[in-house]
C-alpha cells in the first residue's frame, strides 16, 4: 500500500499525474514538466516534499551521535538555525544516504530521503549511543522555489525570511523555514503541521504559484548539479568519487566518524574516479546507464536528461579521474560526441556552460 | 481518456497507421503514447528510401522522461519523413494524429494493415495497460 501525503487530494485536484515513488503516491507532473521547470527558473513553484523523512535528534548525546554518523562535522554549525549538507557513510566509505542537518535551540533536525527511510532509521538505531531520535511523521514539507519564491512566501505567511542566509533556518512556533532547496534557485523549504501545509499550498496556488511535480524536480536538480541518492551515489560509491568530497570533514583529525578509515585509505591510494558533468554535442538524450568513452577508459552516465533551460542533453557521469574534455557517449549503439564539464549547469536561471 | 480515432489502424506498440488515398501509409504515435511519454524533446526518423519491416524498429522518440523505439506498422519503403519534428518535437504532444506524424511508407502489401488493431481493440489494449 503506497503512502499519501496530506496534500494528496490537492495534487489530484490540481491535475497531478500520480505515480509511486519510494513507497509514496506522488505527482509526476501536472501537465507539462517542461513548463513546470521553466516556471521555477523564471517565477516560483511549489513542491510537496512531505515524503522526505524528518528525524529530530536531541538529548545530551545528540552532538556526539551526529559527529559519529555524519561525515560532515555538525560542530561547523556554530549557532542554532545553521544547516549543513552531508552524507552518512558505511564502514567502507560508501554513501548510506545524504541529508541536511539543522542545528536547533535544543538539539538537531535531520532531513533524509524518502526512499531510504527504513534503512536510515535502522542505521541510526544501530549506531545510536544514547541520543533521543524522534521521527516527525506528523510534519509536512513544502519547497517553494524560484526567483519570486521568498517574497511570495513572506507575503503569505508573514514570516520574515528575506534576510535568512542560504543554509540557514528559523523556527516560528511549530513551523521551520530553511533557505534551502534542490533546484539551483533561491527559495525556502518549510516544515509544518499537515493542516497548515494544506492551507499554505492553497494560498500559494491562489497567489499564482505553480505546483511542480517530481519530473521537473529531477531536471531542475540535475541542471543545478545536485546528486540524486540511489542514482548518482550509492553504498558502492564514496564521496570523493561522487562530487561531494567537500562535505567530508577530515579535520579535526581525532573525530572518528563512520567511514573515516576507509576514506583515508582511499585518499592514500589516490581517487580513481570522479562524478562530473557532461553535455551532449549532438541531438539525442543521455540516460542512466549509458557508457561514456574517454581517453582514459570508460565511465557511466548516472543521471541524464534533456535540459529544458539549455535545450540539449546534460548528464552526470562517473568517469576515470584523469578524464577531461571531449568524450563519446554510446547512445543505443551509436557513438555520440559529448564534453565533460564541471557541474552545475544552471544557477539562478543562467547557463554556466561555456 | 486518450483519443483513439475510429478511421485509423493501430499497433500494440502504440503507433497509428492511416491509409491515404494514394496508397501511402502515414505513421505516428498515439495520443495514449504521447501522454505516457510526456514532453517529447527529440525524434529520430528513418531515412527516406529506407526499407522498413513490419514490427521492426524504424525510429526513436525521446521524451524528457524516456527513450522509446518506434516500430513500422507495415513493411515497405519510407517515402517521406516529418522534418518539422526536428525543430518542433513538441508537435507530437500537441497533435499526435495530425501535424505530429512521423513518416510515410509505401507498403509492400496494403493487406499488412489488416494485421493491425482497429480503434476498439486498441482502446481496450490501452485500458489493460492502465491497470
Amino acid at each position: 500500500m503506497t503512502k499519501r501525503t496530506p496534500l494528496y487530494d490537492a495534487h489530484v485536484q490540481a491535475g497531478g499525474k500520480m505515480v509511486e515513488f519510494g513507497g509514496w503516491d506522488m505527482p509526476l507532473n501536472y501537465g507539462s514538466q517542461i513548463k513546470e521547470h521553466e516556471t521555477v527558473r523564471s517565477a516560483a513553484g511549489v513542491f510537496d516534499v512531505s515524503h522526505m523523512t524528518i528525524i529530530d535528534v536531541s538529548g545530551s548525546a545528540a552532538r556526539d551521535f551526529l559527529r559519529h554518523v555524519v561525515a560532515n562535522d555538525v560542530d561547523r554549525l556554530k549557532v542554532s538555525g545553521k544547516a549543513l549538507y552531508g552524507a552518512l557513510l558505511n564502514e567502507h566509505g560508501g554513501v548510506v544516504d545524504d541529508l541536511i542537518v539543522y542545528r536547533r535551540e535544543e538539539g538537531y533536525r535531520c532531513v533524509v530521503n524518502a526512499s531510504t527511510r527504513d534503512k536510515v532509521l535502522a542505521w541510526f538505531a544501530r549506531n545510536n549511543t544514547g541520543a533521543v531520535l524522534t521521527e516527525r511523521q506528523e510534519l509536512a514539507m513544502l519547497a517553494i522555489q524560484g526567483p519570486n519564491a521568498v517574497a511570495l512566501y513572506e507575503g503569505l505567511s508573514g514570516n520574515a525570511v528575506g534576510d535568512l542566509k542560504p543554509f540557514s533556518a528559523l523556527e516560528a512556533g511549530s513551523v521551520m523555514i530553511g533557505r534551502t532547496g534542490y533546484t539551483g534557485e533561491d527559495g525556502v523549504e518549510v516544515m509544518l503541521p499537515a493542516q497548515d501545509a494544506v492551507e499554505l499550498w492553497r494560498a500559494l496556488l491562489d497567489a499564482g504559484v505553480a505546483p511542480i511535480g517530481l519530473a521537473a524536480r529531477d531536471t531542475l536538480r540535475l541542471e543545478a548539479g545536485l546528486n540524486l541518492y540511489g542514482q548518482d551515489m550509492t553504498e558502492a560509491t564514496h564521496p570523493f568519487e561522487s562530487n561531494i568530497g567537500w562535505t567530508v570533514a577530515l579535520k579535526p583529525a581525532d573525530r572518528q566518524f563512520i567511514g573515516r578509515r576507509a576514506l583515508e585509505a582511499v585518499q592514500a591510494e589516490g581517487v580513481q574516479r570522479k562524478l562530473t558533468g557532461l553535455v551532449l554535442e549532438a541531438k539525442g538524450v543521455m540516460r542512466h546507464g549509458y557508457e561514456v568513452r574517454t581517453a582514459h577508459g570508460t565511465g557511466e552516465i548516472t543521471s541524464g536528461i534533456f535540459s529544458p533551460t539549455l535545450g540539449y542533453s546534460i548528464a552526470l557521469a562517473r568517469v576515470p579521474a584523469e578524464a577531461d574534455g571531449s568524450v563519446e557517449v554510446d547512445i543505443r549503439g551509436k557513438a555520440v560526441p559529448a564534453r565533460l564539464v564541471k557541474p552545475p549547469f544552471v544557477r539562478n536561471g543562467q547557463s554556466l556552460v561555456n | 481518456m486518450s483519443e483513439v480515432p475510429n478511421e485509423l489502424k493501430y499497433a500494440a506498440s502504440h503507433e497509428w497507421a492511416r491509409l491515404e488515398e494514394d496508397g501511402i501509409v502515414t505513421v505516428g504515435i498515439t495520443d495514449h503514447a504521447q501522454n505516457a511519454l510526456g514532453d517529447v524533446v527529440y525524434v529520430e526518423l528513418p531515412e527516406v528510401d529506407a526499407q522498413v519491416q513490419a514490427q521492426s524498429e524504424a525510429g526513436v522518440v525521446e521524451s524528457v522522461k524516456a527513450a522509446s523505439d518506434i516500430y513500422a506498422p507495415v513493411s515497405g519503403t519510407v517515402v517521406a519523413v516529418n522534418e518539422a519534428l526536428e525543430d518542433a518535437p513538441e508537435t507530437v504532444n500537441q497533435d499526435p494524429y495530425g501535424d505530429g506524424w512521423f513518416f510515410k511508407i509505401e507498403p509492400d502489401n496494403v493487406s499488412d494493415l489488416d494485421d493491425l488493431l482497429d480503434a476498439d481493440a486498441y482502446a481496450e489494449a490501452c485500458e489493460d495497460d492502465d491497470h
